[in-house]
């Protein structure tokens, strides 16, 4: 089994009015090192692939298809091993 | 003509549609289940807003994925005209049948009410009752409907006249202060390069009588049908 972590984010070039909101929140917590917050998704999925070649690829076909939006989109994938606790 | 309405777990926009094409247009109109595969007989297709899936990962991203939108996009590959309303415009993105994705609304409100939108063309089947630039009022209901594309398919877009609808002030202008969502160049509905497919973030169906406030919505399906009935001459 192996556990692949995938982190969607809004592309650089795409405004995140909701990251700029929690930004807006945190400096007025006191926080004013604060310089940009960007929200994103974070997503784990369970894979019984073969090979972490295989879980590799898969995921990553998973992620163009359906898990991110490539127009405003981009992402990041992890997998490890996983015994399925 | 026949009316199809694509219904997914969580439309709640399909039995305003199905009203208005069958009480305002008086035309023949029929719900189809998602999990249909076919949409043969139909002569245009209807993707009603909602929130289909729930809005779960992206809005539309999991309606897309239905039986049903294989039918819809080899029907809109044949030229079968197609529109999607809010959600349905979501879903048409999703789809690739339509340039662009939605973002949440600059302001992260949930915006509902009331808006002034330009006819920006009217050389459309779906558009073809209005006057060029004419000044309109419909409803929005969205959290989902900042529209974004790149720069180079906004070019595109402006280049093939494909802006249907954009957001703009009781005069025409379309000023950030009329932009209910941050959608770009305050674009509110678009139309493919092919031109028969159409989506809007606006309800045309929750404006069409009187009694609800005007008939402007009215036009959006006026239009279909006059353009089907000279196709059929």
């Amino acid at each position: 089994m192996f556990l692949g972590k995938v982190f969607v984010t809004l592309k650089k070039s795409v405004l995140d009015p909701q990251g700029d909101t929690v930004r807006k929140s945190l400096h007025t917590l006191g926080y004013s090192m604060v310089e940009d917050v960007r929200v994103g998704k974070y997503i784990e999925v369970r894979l019984n692939s073969q090979t972490r070649e295989e879980a590799e690829r898969e995921l990553d076909q998973m992620c163009a298809r359906l898990l991110a939006n490539p127009v405003i989109e981009e992402y990041r994938l992890e997998v490890e091993e996983d015994d399925g606790q | 003509m026949k009316f199809g309405i694509i219904v997914f777990p969580g439309s709640n926009c399909d039995a305003d549609c199905y009203h208005v094409i069958d009480q305002v247009l008086a035309q023949p109109v029929e719900y189809i289940w998602h999990k249909s595969n076919s949409v043969k007989g139909f002569d245009a297709l209807i993707i009603p807003g909602g929130f289909s899936y729930g809005d779960y990962l992206r809005t539309g991203a999991i309606a897309r994925f239905s039986p049903i939108m294989q039918e819809v996009t080899e029907f809109a590959d044949k030229g079968g005209l197609v529109i999607g309303i809010c959600n349905g415009f979501q879903i048409l993105l999703e789809s690739g049948l339509l340039p662009g994705a939605m973002l949440r609304n600059d302001s992260l409100q949930f915006r509902c009410g009331p808006v002034n939108l330009k006819v920006r063309t009217n050389k459309s089947v779906f558009t073809r009752c209005f006057d060029q630039n004419e000044v309109i009022k419909l409803p929005i209901a969205h959290g989902e409907g900042n529209y974004f594309c790149d720069q180079e398919s906004l070019r595109e877009l402006l280049e093939f006249d494909q802006i249907a609808f954009t957001y703009c002030d009781r005069e025409g202008q379309e000023t950030p202060d009329s932009n209910p969502n941050g959608s770009r160049a305050n674009i509110a509905g678009i139309l493919n390069r092919r031109r028969n497919v159409l989506g809007m973030m606006p309800h045309p169906e929750r404006r069409a009588e009187d009694l609800l406030g005007g008939q402007d919505g009215a036009r959006v399906f006026a239009s279909i049908l006059q353009s089907f009935e000279e196709g059929c001459r």
